[in-house]
Formats: structure tokens, C-alpha cells, sequence
């Protein structure tokens, strides 16, 4: 279980998170949405432990606070936005930094699960600095299952922090990291993931948290959150959600309706 | 150190060709040592002092003299600061997540300078009691904590949130420089004939000098330095990710960053003291290692230590063969050809980095 109660963050003197409440249950997937700078990815590092916040954090327990870096390093996992190298490291070497030291056998084989769970097959030789965007991204990813390969490790969930983790993505990849995600959590583990695209966040997430000014209007399932009523009020744009009755959820922003202020 | 088999089966897995390298490099050290002590101006040939002693013959007090109090500890001296400037290059660019850096470029090496000089000058104003404790070592103390002063505030005003920027490493660094220059000049201005007479000597940069006396001062700061290496190698592979991500893999970032810190301070600070500014053997040597066998900094560093000795001793070898019977300046020997390197280095990444 991951809970921040009243979670506050000030950085240089602007306070972007204000007292905000957050849970995240494993065997999970839960989305923190809103718009831009709106605090969701300013939530995520809190929650990480990557940045100062007040009010109480735990994850499985844990005061992250107090918990040394090895200690959460064995239980979750953090993706960033976007890593770039300074030095030619190939992608089976990127894979590898997120393995703690062991054997080197069961680490080679974890890496290559890994790489070929990201789609990344044959990729293992090639140099980090040299692929695409979107290619480095799912490197990143595959370090980060890498990290946390078994979802739940001695009776304990692990947990997938994922900064949004399809941004730089083409649909085909969006759906195969999502799939990850949603897999991860079907086997045990918790993810949290910050997320841009409504239509994936409804698709694919049991729990959404719905951001905006550094506040969650809501936090719930997906139906209860993804509302015309609570998209407009935090996106200022006209939203509406369309539930067709086979096909799960799709919500298209209103074309050229900026809601009048 | 020894390569697992299976390792060379996964692609893109460089640490068996890092393994053999090392290898390589002790064999090259070796050799390169042999020809060391067999060159100079006195014309000593070893294989023939070898052959007396092998027959049982005492070798004469001129031979002795040139090889063990002469040729050796410079060859010691060699091995000592080659290790120190290429590891210390390597640690720094780790650290800084930039292959640019390197002490002598970046104002580290004109901190530790500045630290030299300042104990050179105003060392006589020093309480006898801890003049007497420092001794010999005085001039290396202050360097070395010139370099770890100039280090730290380098890294702190070029790092922001965890990210360094490769523009204001560049130029904190030039500043830095000029104003440890700008201060070594006001106190060459204030020294006296004896202490101008030392700083000529200090500041000529090469291994004339070399003596045992001058590699014990050295050595205390250096050898830790290098022995603390290997235990960086996994931090500084997981400062690559970026500070934030070093942490969230499990590591101890502040500690790391810490003992990066010192090690470079140390490393640079001894070489400085006892050799003058060398440059170029930081840049160069990791920069060919990662072309060679990557980044990886559990074979970098070892192999840096290996690489950047077997360099400054050949550079060395030339500049005692060069013009003999004198002798070019090291620093010379070594930025004429670093230098080249350096800007084939910049050219081949300027596509590759917002330069």
C-alpha cells in the first residue's frame, strides 16, 4: 500500500502540492492525470522520495523518508520522463545499472527477459545514444522492470513508478507499455503512473487521481473520476465522455471550445 | 577480474574485451617501465648490470646510483602520476556525467596550483610546531586541499537539480582558473629569492625532480585516492542515470558524490604538488578506454589507472630523449599531443551534445 496523507510541497518558496491525499493499493493501477503543471509529476517524485515534501508517506509500511535508498530500491522502481547518457553505454549495459549486484548469470538472463518484454529483442548490442527517443524510453523501462523483476517479492508487492511512461511513444508502443503496466499489476505489484492520455489512463487504470492547481478533485475509478463535470473543471476545456456500450471509454477534448473564463 | 565465460555470450556486453585489455595494459606497463629504465643520458645499459649481477659481479657505484636513485623512483614517480591524473579524469567525468571534464581543464588543477603556492610562500609563517608535523608533505597537504576546495565549488555552481550542464562547467571552470591564477600571482609577487627560487623548480611540471623523498610525499594522497576507485566504479555507472535515478536504483548518492570529491582532490593535488600541471593524460586516456572497451567504470578506472602510467611514462621517455642531454618540460610532451585529441573529441560530439 502506498498512502500520503495531507502531502505538501514548497519548492523555492511556490507551494505546488497543497496538503494532498493520495493511496495507491497493489494489484493496482493507478493514474495520477491533470493538466500541465498541475503538480502530477511534482506527486509522483514526492511519493518516490526524490524531492522534500511534509506529511506522512508509507509504502508497504515504510516511512520513505526514513528508509534507506537500498532499502526502497528493493521494493520499487522509479522511470523517469526522459534519461539522457553522457557515455556510450549499450543498451544491455543501461538494462543491467538498475540490477543490484548478484549473479551474473541470473542478472544476464533478467536483462534480456527484460529487453524482450520491451520489444527490444536484438537490441541488447546496440549503443543507448544512438536510438530514437522512444527506443531509449523503453530501454529505460526495461532497466526499471529489470529493478523490480518479480512483482511480488517474499509475501511483499513491489512497486513500478512510472513518469509518463508512452509520452514520446507511437500507439502500437503506448498499448505494449500500458500492457506491461497492466500486467505488472495483475500479477501483484503496484503501479503508479503519471499520464497524459485520458484514453489510456480509462482503458487501462483501476484507480485515477485528477489533479489540478496542485489540488486531487477526485480520486477514484475511472468512471467516477473521468467525468465531463470534473475534466472540465480541471482541463478548462469542454470534455465529454463517450461509453459505448461494447468498447470500454473514449473521451475527445470539444473541438475549439475553450471554456470562457 | 577474470572474465566469466557466459559473459561473452549476451551482445553488447563489453566487460570480457575490458577484461582482456587490462591484461594488455599490465603487459604494456611492463614493458614500458623496462625501456624507461633503460634510457637516459648516462648510457647505463640493464641487460648488461643485469648480466653482472646474474654473474655475481658487483655493479659499479655510478650504475647504481643512476638506476636506483635516478631512473627508478622517476619511473616510479611516472606510474604513480600517470595512474593519479587518468583516474582522477575518469572519476571527474563520472561525476559530472560529462566526458569534458577532466582537473586540468576545468580549474581543479590551477586550485591545487594555487594550494602549492600557498603553502610554498606562507608556509614560513606556519606555527613551528606544525610545520614540523607536515614537514615534506606541507606543499602536497595544500594542494590537495586546493583541488578538493576548487572541485566542490565547481560542483555546486555547474550542478542544478541533480543535472550538470556542460556550458557552465566549461566556464565556472574558466573562471575558477583565472582566479586561482590571478591569486598565485599576488603571492609569486609577494615571495621572496628562496621561495621564487622553489616555485621555479615546483613550477616547471615534470619528473626531474623525482626522487624517493618527493614520491613519499606523494604517494600517502595518491594510493588511497586510486585504492578508493574501484569502490566508486558502480556509483559512478549509476550516476549516468542522472543523481535522482542513482538514488532511486539504491545508491548512496551524497556519499558517492563525497568520495568522488576527494579522490579527485587527492589524486590531482599530489601530482600537482610534486609534478606541475600535466595535462591532457585525464581527458585523453578514458575517452580512448571507452571507445575501446565502454564506459563502465568497473574496468574504466583499473585500466585508466594502467593506460594513463604507461603514457606519462613514454611522454617522459621522449621528453628526456627529445633534446638530449637537457630535458623538454613533460607538460609539453603531453599537451602536444592531448591537445590534437582533445579537439577531435570536441568535433566528434558536437552533433551530440548542446555544446
Amino acid at each position: 500500500m502506498l498512502t500520503a496523507t495531507t502531502l505538501t510541497v514548497t519548492l523555492s518558496h511556490t507551494t505546488i502540492l497543497h496538503g494532498v491525499n493520495f493511496t495507491a493499493r497493489p494489484g493496482a493501477l493507478t493514474a495520477i492525470v491533470g493538466p500541465n503543471g498541475s503538480g502530477k509529476t511534482t506527486l509522483l517524485r514526492a511519493v518516490t522520495g526524490e524531492i522534500p515534501s511534509t506529511g506522512p508517506v508509507t509504502l508497504n509500511g515504510h516511512d520513505i523518508r526514513r528508509a534507506k535508498a537500498w532499502e526502497l530500491a528493493a521494493i520499487r522502481a522509479v522511470l523517469p520522463q526522459a534519461t539522457p547518457l553522457a557515455f556510450p553505454f549499450t543498451v544491455v549495459e543501461v538494462v543491467r545499472l538498475g540490477l543490484a549486484s548478484g549473479i551474473d548469470a541470473a542478472r544476464h538472463g533478467i536483462a534480456a527477459q527484460a529487453l524482450a518484454r520491451c520489444g527490444l529483442q536484438g537490441y541488447e548490442g546496440r549503443l543507448y545514444q544512438e536510438l530514437s527517443g522512444g527506443q531509449q524510453q523503453r530501454v529505460q523501462l526495461a532497466r526499471v522492470l529489470a529493478q523490480v523483476w518479480q512483482p511480488v517479492a517474499q509475501g511483499h508487492p513491489r512497486w513500478l513508478f512510472l513518469d509518463e511512461p508512452v509520452s514520446s511513444l507511437d500507439i502500437g508502443h503506448q498499448l505494449l507499455v500500458m500492457q506491461i503496466a497492466r500486467d505488472f499489476a495483475d500479477a501483484g505489484g503496484g503501479v503508479v503512473a503519471v499520464m497524459h492520455d485520458l484514453n489510456l489512463t480509462a482503458m487501462f487504470a483501476d484507480s485515477v487521481a485528477l489533479i489540478a492547481e496542485g489540488r486531487v478533485l477526485g480520486q477514484g475509478t475511472p468512471a467516477a473520476v473521468l467525468t465531463d463535470g470534473l475534466l472540465t473543471q480541471a482541463y478548462r476545456c469542454r470534455v465529454r465522455v463517450n461509453t459505448p456500450p461494447a468498447a470500454g471509454t473514449w473521451l475527445l477534448p470539444h473541438a475549439a471550445s475553450l471554456a470562457a473564463e | 577480474m577474470v572474465a566469466l565465460p557466459f559473459a561473452r555470450s549476451m551482445p553488447g556486453d563489453r566487460s570480457a574485451r575490458a577484461a582482456m585489455l587490462f591484461w594488455v595494459l599490465l603487459a604494456a606497463l611492463g614493458l614500458t617501465a623496462l625501456l624507461s629504465v633503460g634510457t637516459g643520458a648516462s648510457g647505463v645499459s640493464v641487460p648488461q648490470v643485469l648480466g653482472d649481477l646474474w654473474a655475481g659481479q658487483p655493479i659499479s657505484t655510478r650504475d647504481r646510483v643512476v638506476l636506483l636513485d635516478i631512473r627508478l623512483p622517476r619511473l616510479a614517480m611516472g606510474v604513480l602520476i600517470g595512474a593519479a591524473l587518468a583516474v582522477s579524469g575518469a572519476v571527474m567525468q563520472g561525476l559530472f556525467r560529462n566526458p569534458l571534464a577532466d582537473p586540468g581543464i576545468v580549474g581543479v588543477g590551477a586550485g591545487a596550483g594555487l594550494g602549492a603556492v600557498f603553502a610554498i610562500v606562507l608556509g614560513g609563517l606556519l606555527p613551528a610546531s606544525v610545520a614540523a608535523v607536515a614537514g615534506n608533505h606541507l606543499v602536497s597537504l595544500a594542494a590537495f586541499l586546493g583541488g578538493w576546495a576548487s572541485t566542490l565549488l565547481l560542483y555546486r555552481v555547474a550542478t542544478r537539480r541533480g543535472q550538470t550542464s556542460v556550458a557552465t562547467m566549461l566556464l565556472a571552470g574558466i573562471a575558477l582558473g583565472a582566479l586561482a591564477g590571478a591569486v598565485t600571482g599576488i603571492l609569486v609577487y609577494l615571495a621572496d629569492d628562496r621561495q621564487l627560487r622553489d616555485l621555479t623548480f615546483w613550477g616547471m611540471g615534470s619528473l626531474a625532480g623525482a626522487s624517493w623523498a618527493k614520491l613519499l610525499t606523494a604517494a600517502p594522497l595518491i594510493l588511497p585516492a586510486l585504492a578508493l576507485a574501484p569502490l566508486l566504479a558502480r556509483g559512478l555507472n549509476g550516476l549516468a542515470l542522472g543523481e535522482a535515478a542513482a538514488g532511486h536504483i539504491g545508491l548512496p548518492v551524497q556519499r558517492i558524490k563525497l568520495l568522488a570529491i576527494l579522490a579527485v582532490a587527492a589524486a590531482t593535488g599530489a601530482s600537482v604538488a610534486v609534478a606541475g600541471g600535466i595535462g591532457f593524460i585525464g581527458i585523453v586516456v578514458p575517452h580512448l578506454l571507452r571507445l575501446a572497451s565502454g564506459p563502465d567504470h568497473r574496468w574504466l578506472l583499473p585500466n585508466a589507472a594502467l593506460l594513463g602510467a604507461i603514457l606519462l611514462v613514454l611522454a617522459d621517455i621522449i621528453a628526456r630523449l627529445v633534446v638530449a642531454p637537457a630535458e623538454l618540460p613533460i607538460g609539453i610532451v603531453t599537451a602536444t599531443l592531448g591537445a590534437p585529441v582533445f579537439l577531435w573529441i570536441l568535433l566528434r560530439r558536437r552533433g551530440m551534445m548542446d555544446l
